[in-house]
């Protein structure tokens, strides 16, 4: 890849006490990549992925997201980027419209803006009938989908997926997966986390944590050549197993 | 919504109405040794105010202490004998204002009162007479001579926070059951849902009865609070009352789902009326009279009248027995209406 | 039959969680639930576990009726909710101290059965179980839902939210526990899973669309399905969807999965089109049926 890096990250390292949850990780995400962020339950990534989008300060190390530092830049990281977890995807007491002005307004689009917005993610999604409805009585691939482009109102150059898809049913997150690829060509880059490993093939490059630390970062292809395995579960599991 | 407009509505009133110090209808009870007519023009006066109700006659000084243990009268006057006799002849005569302070405040105010009341009657009275008549009063504080306020605060903090340990904490606990999910495992096994509840009561039991030792103490050794009465009526008491509290606790949790609805019920419904409506703050008998119907139904207004009884009058069962008998059966009620809604099974 | 299902159907609030359920397990089967949030899932292990009544319907665990016997069923299953329902501020070893007691019996009594599970927590017994890391938490579940010997175990997703590593061990634990004669009832949202089953029972929107063998579940879908692969994967799954005779395109793994609907479908022809298409370094070949595909076109 010759493109430019978006995200750098040096040396970054979280202590909580005496718990060292992420210990000393470098890495590059180069612009309009779909960069996979794996690891076990407790292998620190979502600590790692907190201090990326500045809602964490690092113990030590420095990492810069869309040029700015995440230390002392955090404003400016945050108006960058979008963010969207499993857990806290949007107000179940809002209807669909109402979140969607909710979210633009906090990233202060203009009224027109936000009205425009709304319309073209409404047809995108296929939308037009529910658009009143509360976004409680969703179903939860709607959900994630809606949350998804609620997290790209902005147009923010990166967006952090923590999860996106999880308990999703596999049509949906297929669906999912191919609006990522539709933003991605777009040139934004992907930021995203997954317990499922088939997803890890989609991405352009995978990191895997184990421990605080990154094992591995390459291309899906290479790592299965790397580890001389058939899938990236093969290449995880073997990578995760030799640490237990 | 009814959380967020009612209860400010609520809490408004109760102040307004509630939270006052001054007093009316207080009962109280005369004792006559003259029987004159000044004694009883004096009498009328009284009466006729709106501040005091005249409760009953006494005949002799003994029965004084028996009259302020039972709780009827919160002061007796005491007429000299000879009163219309020194009054003329000697231009002078006295009454005694004995006021039941474990209240302090209201005993204060009492006896400012009669004062005001004897002032005027004289003011009258010596329109048509030379030399001036003098009516002199003479204040008498009983079981808490030096007015110190620790006698109503010590009970009243033991009741606030054996009914926050034990309402709120076993409703806090039984619902963060249900919160973590280890309520459904709980269920799923073969204990019976009155286990489950003992099991998750008995620890408070033991921290309340803690508390009241510690509460005690403290008066007793730190503020010099009198404790005249049995020290195991006392005890018994007061397991009686933290037992109404824990069904009440438990209660709650029946009713609410998550932690925090059990919180607000218990801040909300529990301690406020606690603090307003049970008399350790602001005397009852100055409220309308719908509140102080309603705080018939506060176990804390019992509790408060018999662990002043106990403490600092040293009442017996054979005086407080009725306030027993009210907190055993509010304790009843709510453990039968607990068991009652005590889901076998989820929603 | 260790247990029987018929007709069961629940409703909240007039939403039907499940609608009409019958399957049944056989007893030392490892049957699978399977199916997305919201398929039901939680609906039936609670109705089976006697948390909550259905609406229609009839069924039995263990020989016993929920409704009726409830008191036999919660003395003779292992439950295992969704959440991991420890006490966090308790150590591991007192928790499932506290799960034996409540039981009425002790670790001591039951150890055969949790050891392997057991000795791979022991060296945190004293650690609180909210410090625990996710698998670890959830071998802990697993042992305080095993410590009566249960007959039946009810497992409602067990594995969700866990990764890769520690979803393996998981099934291998249960593997071992079948062995020992527990009945098991397992529900994942996670297909990949469902061939470690015995029989499973795809779950969507509260209606079971197919229950059998993962193995004939697969031998008996009839489509032929195509791993394409190209450079351009976005590119790759756009065009695929514009080829005329096309029935699904669904990304999977490294490869695309094609399945088209013309029965004269040639992959030379598809090849050019891709190639027309501007679509590079492409490979095109027959692949293996996965349950994730039958699921996703029923």
């Amino acid at each position: 890849m010759t493109k430019e890096k978006i995200i750098e990250v040096h040396n970054l390292t979280k202590r909580f006490g005496g718990f060292t949850a992420v210990n000393n990780i470098s890495f590059d995400v180069f612009e309009g990549e779909i960069f996979g962020f794996l690891g076990a339950n407790g292998a620190g990534k979502t600590t790692a992925m907190k201090m990326l989008i500045g809602i964490s300060n690092p113990t030590s190390g420095e990492a810069l997201v869309a040029g700015f530092d995440v230390k002392t830049k955090t404003e400016m990281v945050k108006r960058s980027i979008g963010y969207m977890s499993q857990k806290f995807s949007m107000y179940d007491d809002l209807t669909i419209k109402e979140n969607i002005t909710f979210f633009g307004g906090i990233y202060g689009l203009s009224r027109i803006q936000i009205k425009e917005k709304t319309k073209k993610l409404v047809i995108e999604l296929g939308l037009e009938d529910v658009i009143d409805k509360l976004v409680g009585s969703l179903p939860l691939g709607w959900k994630q989908k809606l949350s998804f482009s609620v997290a790209l109102l902005h147009e923010p150059k990166i967006v952090f997926l923590d999860e996106p898809t999880g308990g999703v049913d596999p049509i949906t997150r297929r669906q999912f997966w191919e609006m990522i690829y539709a933003e991605a060509n777009k040139g934004t880059t992907i930021f995203v986390t997954t317990h499922y490993m088939d997803e890890a093939e989609y991405c352009d490059r995978v990191s895997i944590m184990v421990e605080g630390v990154i094992e591995a970062l390459d291309t899906p292809n290479n790592l299965k050549t790397k580890y001389n395995v058939a899938s990236m579960n093969d290449v995880f599991l073997k990578l995760a197993r030799n640490v237990e | 919504m009814f959380i967020l407009f009612g209860m400010p509505i609520a809490q408004i009133m109760l102040f307004g109405f509630a939270i006052t110090n001054e007093i009316n209808n207080v009962n109280i009870a005369i004792l006559d040794k003259s029987k004159d007519a000044e004694t009883h023009k004096i009498i009328n006066k009284i009466s006729a105010s709106a501040y005091f109700k005249i409760n009953q006659e006494i005949t002799n000084e003994k029965q004084i202490e028996s009259v302020f243990k039972k709780g009827k009268v919160k002061a007796v006057l005491v007429f000299e004998k000879n009163f219309i006799k020194n009054l003329q002849t000697l231009k002078q005569a006295k009454v005694q204002v004995i006021t039941d302070a474990t209240d302090p405040n209201v005993a204060n105010t009492i006896s400012n009162y009669v004062n005001a009341i004897l002032q005027n009657y004289t003011h009258e009275i010596n329109k048509n007479n030379k030399p001036n008549h003098q009516i002199q009063t003479q204040t008498r504080l009983y079981y808490n001579p030096e007015l110190k306020s620790v006698f109503t605060f010590v009970p009243g903090v033991m009741t606030i926070i054996l009914m926050l340990v034990s309402a709120m904490m076993t409703s806090i606990s039984i619902t963060r059951e249900k919160e973590l999910g280890t309520m459904e495992v709980l269920l799923v096994s073969p204990l019976k849902p009155f286990q489950v509840i003992v099991g998750k009561v008995f620890p408070y039991i033991f921290l309340s009865i803690i508390n009241a030792a510690i509460i005690l103490l403290l008066g007793f050794f730190v503020f010099g609070m009198p404790i005249e009465g049995n020290i195991f009526l006392l005890a018994f008491e007061s397991v009686l009352f933290i037992t109404t509290a824990l069904s009440l606790g438990i209660l709650i949790s029946t009713v609410s789902q998550t932690q925090q609805t059990a919180m607000m019920l218990s801040l909300m419904g529990l301690m406020l009326p606690v603090i307003i409506l049970s008399g350790f703050i602001f005397p009852i008998s100055s409220m309308p009279l719908l509140l102080q119907v309603i705080s018939n139904i506060i176990p804390a207004k019992w509790f408060i009248i018999i662990i002043k009884a106990v403490l600092l009058k040293g009442a017996t069962l054979d005086v407080i027995w009725k306030e027993t008998l009210i907190l055993v059966g509010m304790t009843v009620f709510f453990i039968a209406v607990s068991i009652k809604k005590y889901k076998i099974r989820l929603e | 039959m260790s247990i029987i299902v018929q007709n069961i159907s629940k409703s909240y609030n007039k939403i039907k969680a499940i609608d009409a359920i019958s399957f049944e397990v056989k007893e030392g089967e490892l049957f699978g639930l399977i199916g997305p949030d919201g398929a039901g899932k939680t609906t039936i292990f609670r109705t089976l576990t006697t948390l909550l009544l259905a609406n229609e319907g009839s069924a039995t665990v263990a020989g016993f009726d929920v409704v009726k016997d409830y008191v036999a069923i919660r003395n003779s299953v292992g439950y295992m909710p969704g959440k991991f329902s420890l006490y966090q501020d308790l150590t591991v070893e007192e928790n499932l101290k506290f799960f034996a007691t409540i039981f009425g019996t002790t670790i001591e009594e039951n150890y055969d059965l949790i050891k392997d599970i057991y000795i791979q927590i022991e060296p945190f017994k004293t650690r609180r179980a909210g410090a625990l890391s996710g698998g670890m938490k959830q071998k802990l579940a697993l042992c305080c839902a095993l410590i009566h010997a249960p007959k039946v175990l009810f497992l409602d997703e067990p594995t969700t939210g866990v990764d890769p590593v520690s979803r393996k061990e998981f099934w291998e634990m249960l593997k071992r526990l079948q062995k020992k004669g527990i009945t098991i009832l397992v529900s994942t949202p996670y297909m990949d899973e469902a061939v470690l089953c015995d029989r499973i029972a795809l779950i969507q929107k509260g209606s079971i669309l197919k229950i059998d063998s993962p193995e004939n579940i697969i031998k008996k879908y009839d489509k032929v399905i195509y791993n394409i692969k190209a450079k351009n994967r976005h590119q790759l799954i756009l065009d695929l969807k514009k080829y005329p005779s096309q029935y699904s395109v669904f990304a999977f793994g490294e490869f695309i999965h094609y399945i088209d609907n013309s029965s004269t479908f040639n992959s030379i022809d598809l090849q050019h089109y891709l190639e027309k298409q501007n679509n590079t370094e492409i490979e095109i070949k027959i692949g293996n049926t996965t349950i994730e595909d039958v699921f996703m076109d029923l």
